[in-house]
């Protein structure tokens, strides 16, 4: 095993995650309802969702912090419901950095080494030496050696936080649980931390779940990204996937910048309405009935067939955005490269290409 | 990015530098001592005169009678009751009071304001009157003139004190702190030892000394339960105030402030010491 110097003998330390039917009510407030989630031994995953969606809620009984109403929580098949929080082998990583203000930043790292009982009931304790050694180099790791004995106070946010990671860690967490971890922190910083984060997860041979509202973060880290809305999973997937096929249409928005076009899907056919009847089709596996078409800016060509109207032009940096709108007046932004010569008035023919674009079935809104 | 100026100022240890000479801190110490300590003065004269007559602007005669009492058997016994009764007390009101501020400063619950009124209603309530009550049941259960009967009555005057003050610590604390500590590994109680009390620390120590001193001046509830069987310095000092003995009560008078002095000129040293709040007293 790659890593830290540990024993040989111990099994492989990431574990794999099933949470299944996990919910959690607060009287009459769902805060999460029927979840269901696996994270792979070794894989890193970001759940996303805004504020108030229920994952930092999904966190909590991940870590035992909270009893869930129903479902259930296993770590490599075993169930970890009635088992405290000071027993799972599951490290959390809160928003703020937490360091206990009474304690050096080498005693906040050695806090759970000290405190922990042995897995197994064995041994005791680890011994005051090998706690010293392993704090050590864990601050390095987080590159923070040789402030072992600052004070808490004396630390930046940014110091701070690896302090909070190596604490963690430290304790070889066979499940490592972030719960926004940088987000008080400003862009540069998280930026470094985010590569720390992601470093530590594969030297560490960890499983991690990453909590963030961020879906910039959640692209840029993770393996896999597991969507969040309102306390029920909206979808499940691999960076790529959410821009390129978004699992629902509520993924799709919560990434931004899409466009969404109104139509009909008939056998395997969508369909322009009205106006567009005959404009605009795109073949589709979407069952029949009414549909929405959902295409990123980036995603829409200038060598098709559907006619539409430029209506305003912004220049956006590396690109320029179009704003069009189609014979029955929707509307799609088309992202050009350049130096593309399109004004305003301009007649185009938009090409959607069907594997860039995904069709749902429009729900009764 | 939370990090204010502050945190960076701290990060580059510039809270160290202070202004030259402490001045702040030195006039502080100085009122301190000159509104504790002098008022002392007549009361350490008077203790070791033996006659003192107007006009005279010393005493006549110098006596040692007030410290032969003060080491006398009875006054030492009583100080070593006053000492067990005012820790037992400070202990115990500090521990009910951190369960209590617990649910009070913590937990939102229905009755809230009641249970905060109830807390705080011996001190509004006169003491004297709730004891005349409650001595029949002490009575009757056998606590009446003993020592544990006075430590009872004696967390009447101080649990509101020691429960408002932890409550308000609490309702300040940060219990993520707790839930940290919980996922590194540390059970409840490991939890609370290593995490919160330290976290409260300022509090507790505020309390503890508070309680001490209520308990320690405490008159009217030890007579009335201690029944004269327990016999504290107050006692004591209340018994030689009423036979005008000037000297013996002068001597047992710097006896009894004896602990509030030295825990001022502890905080005062406190304060020039160190930068952080301590007992609430001051912010680095």
């Amino acid at each position: 095993m790659r890593g830290w110097g540990w024993p040989v003998a111990e099994p492989t330390l990431a574990a794999r995650l099933d949470v299944s039917g996990l919910g959690a009510r607060f009287d009459a407030v769902t805060a999460v309802a029927d979840l269901d989630l696996t994270l792979a031994s070794g894989s890193f995953t970001a759940l996303l969702g805004p504020s108030g969606c229920g994952k930092s809620t999904t966190l909590a009984m991940v870590a035992g912090l909270l009893a869930p109403t129903t479902g259930d929580v296993r770590l490599d098949g075993a169930s970890l419901l009635g088992v405290p929080a000071e027993r799972r082998p599951v490290s959390l990583v809160f928003q703020k950095p937490l360091l206990f203000p009474h304690l050096t930043v080498e005693q906040n790292v050695a806090y759970g080494l000290r405190v922990r009982r042995p897995a197994g009931g064995g041994s005791g304790r680890a011994s005051r030496q090998e706690v010293a050694t392993q704090v050590e180099e864990m601050l390095e790791r987080v590159r923070l050696g040789g402030l072992g004995r600052r004070r808490v106070g004396e630390l930046s946010g940014g110091q701070e936080q690896r302090v909070a990671l190596a604490r963690a860690l430290v304790l070889r967490p066979r499940l490592l649980l972030l719960d926004e971890p940088f987000s008080q922190l400003d862009a540069d910083l998280r930026a470094e931390m985010r590569a720390l984060v992601r470093e530590l997860h594969d030297e560490a041979e960890l499983t991690t779940l990453f909590v963030t509202h961020d879906q910039d973060e959640a692209v840029e880290l993770a393996d896999t990204i597991v969507l969040m809305l309102e306390g029920r999973l909206a979808g499940e997937g691999s960076p790529e996937t959410f821009y390129t096929a978004p699992p629902s249409l509520a993924a799709a928005r919560f990434f931004g910048a899409t466009n969404e076009v109104r139509g009909l899907v008939v056998a395997g056919l969508f369909r322009g309405q009205g106006l567009l009847e005959g404009a605009l089709t795109v073949p589709t596996t979407a069952p029949d009935g009414a549909g929405v078409l959902v295409v990123r800016p980036e995603a829409v060509g200038l060598d098709g067939e559907v006619p539409a109207l430029v209506c305003a032009t912004r220049f956006a940096g590396s690109d320029v955005l179009v704003d069009t709108e189609l014979l029955d007046g929707q509307s799609v932004r088309v992202r050009v490269p350049l130096g593309t010569r399109v004004a305003v008035g301009d007649r185009l023919s938009l090409a959607l290409v069907p594997d860039r674009c995904t069709v749902f079935t429009q729900e009764a809104e | 990015m939370r990090e204010t100026l502050r945190d960076r100022s701290r990060a580059r240890g510039l809270s160290r530098i202070r202004p030259p000479g402490g001045l702040r801190t030195s006039a502080t110490v100085v009122v301190l001592a000159t509104a504790v300590l002098l008022p002392l003065v007549p009361l350490l004269v008077w203790s070791v005169a033996g006659t003192w007559r107007y006009p005279d602007v010393v005493p006549g005669r110098v006596t040692r009678r007030g410290l032969d009492l003060v080491l006398d058997g009875e006054v030492v016994s009583a100080t070593a009751t006053s000492l067990l009764i005012a820790l037992t007390v400070a202990a115990l009101a500090c521990a009910i009071g951190l369960s209590a501020g617990r649910a009070i400063g913590l937990h939102r619950f229905r009755g809230r304001r009641l249970v905060q009124f109830l807390l705080l209603a011996p001190v509004i309530v006169p003491g004297l009157a709730v004891t005349l009550g409650i001595q029949v049941f002490f009575v009757r259960y056998g606590l009446a003139d003993t020592v544990l009967g006075v430590v009872l009555v004696q967390l009447m005057p101080t649990v509101p004190y020691a429960a408002t003050l932890l409550g308000a610590a609490y309702a300040n604390l940060d219990v993520d702190y707790e839930r940290q500590a919980r996922t590194l590994g540390s059970g409840p109680l490991r939890t609370f030892l290593t995490v919160t009390v330290p976290l409260l620390r300022p509090a507790l120590v505020t309390t503890a000394l508070l309680t001490f001193l209520i308990s320690w001046s405490e008159y009217i509830l030890t007579l009335l339960i201690g029944g004269g069987q327990v016999t504290t310095l107050p006692l004591l000092l209340f018994a030689a105030i009423g036979s005008s003995d000037r000297t013996a009560a002068a001597a047992l008078g710097l006896l009894v402030v004896l602990p509030p002095v030295v825990i001022v000129v502890l905080v005062a040293g406190r304060l020039r010491g160190r930068d952080d709040a301590w007992m609430g007293l001051a912010r680095g």
